[in-house]
């Protein structure tokens, strides 16, 4: 199911970060949110999934306005919703286990043994086979992605927002968790949010992207089409090292 | 903020903890998580303390006691009634706000800080009362313990320091404890502890909960500064109060 955003507004003490935002994430898409920093992504991210109210505008999650819902409607629409946080956002004092365990515990009906199996199930999909008893600050970087992951997909979300899933990790890892978030959002036909300013993941996994600029929706389009545009703007943001300018001016 | 924006925001978060669990099952296991961390770990430092100011009470009201109209007995008279009224629930309560207060501010100041907290609404699970109802539960369950605890190792103490530095005997130390004792003062000292645990649970995970994440771990030392503070002013207040009710 699609997520739209219709005419988002939001500001703070007094700023206008988002200036009318209108947009159509698609189901079994990694839809890509892209531009530089401050320009408004997390902001928006964070209004879809109700973290921040909208000033103006609509959020609808499969033709519902989540917007006008009050708080318990919005709750069923939340456990639909996996995220994975900048920082992982794992809970300190809990093992793997009990982190990815944590939404089925809150929201599920399961036996102990169900949830384990489940739990197990996830952890082997993220390829963290026998790490069910450590501790968050027993992993790396990469791992703690690798089970917010887990932890985002145990509930079978129909929706998942990843917040610069890549945020402190080497290429070669975040390629990982690239290609870990499109096949998943294959596999399960989720409506995939992720959030990046990182060129590695746009041209790995961008199906649907949407460039904001001063708080507003500048360009709309995919991994093929950005390399290819004509827009300044796209253009300064995706060839912005001198290199990728050089390579940008033998390509044309 | 304000002064009554900050207490209309505490209200605000006082109900949402109050609100129906999620799960009664998680509840009860953060619960007995939060009786051992608020509780049960701080009970070595309440030990020593008690211990060692029931043993100074005993010194100091022998030190001072001149006139021989005064019998012996009212050492063991004056540290009950110190330990028992004011220290083992007002000062006890006071260092438990600084140890339990900066802990508690710190901890939830860190999950606001990485994003820990935005995860659990995103999830649907509300955050409040996640966090905070255990940590309330839990103070109130075990601080009116931790006092009588503290209430019993510091009349030990002055017992220990009193006999053993032949300051007074063990009978006339005890016939002190037992003169004009009233067990109201214990119910006295247990009530407002309730008053004061729940001030140490709340008023630390409001400065916790709505810690500035921009200001980063600056902004958790603060609240957690700012939560020691403030609880240390809100026992002081309804100590006076409390007093001034039930003992005048």
């Amino acid at each position: 199911m699609s997520i739209i955003v219709k005419d988002i507004k939001k500001g703070f003490s007094g700023t206008e970060i988002l200036k009318g935002i209108s947009f159509e994430f698609e189901p079994g898409k990694t839809n890509l949110i892209i531009g530089q920093s401050g320009s408004g992504k997390s902001v928006l991210t964070k209004c879809i999934v109700g973290l921040y109210e909208v000033d103006e505008g609509q959020v609808i999650y499969g033709g519902e306005n989540f917007s006008a819902m009050n708080k318990s409607e919005r709750k069923q629409i939340r456990t639909q919703i996996g995220m994975l946080f900048q920082g992982s956002a794992l809970f300190d004092s809990y093992s793997v286990e009990e982190n990815v365990m944590f939404p089925l515990t809150m929201f599920s009906d399961m036996s102990k043994e169900e949830m384990l199996d489940r739990v197990n199930f996830c952890l082997e999909r993220v390829e963290l086979e026998n790490k069910n008893h450590l501790y968050p600050s027993e992993i790396s970087g990469g791992m703690q992605k690798r089970v917010a992951i887990a932890r985002a997909i145990a509930l079978n979300p129909k929706y998942l927002f990843c917040d610069e899933p890549n945020s402190g990790l080497d290429p070669k890892t975040s390629i990982v968790i690239d290609n870990l978030i499109h096949d998943l959002t294959k596999e399960y036909n989720i409506t995939t949010v992720v959030i990046t300013h990182d060129m590695n993941s746009v041209m790995e996994i961008g199906e649907n992207i949407m460039y904001i600029h001063e708080g507003h929706n500048w360009w709309t389009g995919n991994k093929h089409s950005i390399v290819t545009t004509d827009n300044e703007e796209i253009g300064n943001f995706v060839y912005a090292s001198s290199f990728m300018k050089q390579l940008r001016g033998k390509l044309s | 903020m304000n002064l009554f924006e900050h207490i209309g925001r505490f209200i605000l978060m006082i109900g949402s903890a109050f609100k129906k669990p999620e799960k009664w099952k998680v509840l009860w296991k953060n619960f007995i998580h939060e009786i051992n961390s608020i509780g049960i770990s701080s009970l070595s430092i309440v030990a020593l303390l008690s211990l060692f100011m029931g043993a100074v009470m005993v010194i100091q009201t022998a030190s001072n006691i001149d006139s021989v109209l005064i019998p012996d007995y009212t050492v063991g008279f004056a540290t009950r009634q110190s330990m028992i009224l004011e220290f083992s629930s007002t000062m006890i309560c006071l260092i438990l706000a600084g140890k339990v207060g900066s802990n508690i501010a710190s901890e939830i100041g860190t999950m606001r800080l990485t994003e820990q907290i935005d995860a659990l609404e995103v999830m649907g699970v509300n955050s409040i009362n996640h966090l905070v109802l255990p940590k309330i539960l839990a103070s109130l369950f075990i601080f009116p313990f931790i006092v009588l605890i503290s209430m019993g190792l510091g009349l030990i103490g002055g017992g220990l320091i009193g006999t053993q530095a032949g300051i007074i005997t063990l009978e006339k130390y005890i016939m002190g404890l037992q003169y004009y004792f009233e067990p109201f003062s214990i119910t006295y000292s247990l009530f407002k502890t309730l008053f004061f645990a729940f001030f140490i649970a709340t008023i630390p995970s409001y400065f916790g909960y709505y810690v500035n994440p921009s200001g980063g771990a600056l902004e958790v030392g603060k609240s957690g500064t700012k939560s020691v503070v403030a609880s240390s002013m809100v026992i002081l207040l309804i100590n006076l109060i409390i007093t001034y009710f039930m003992l005048l």
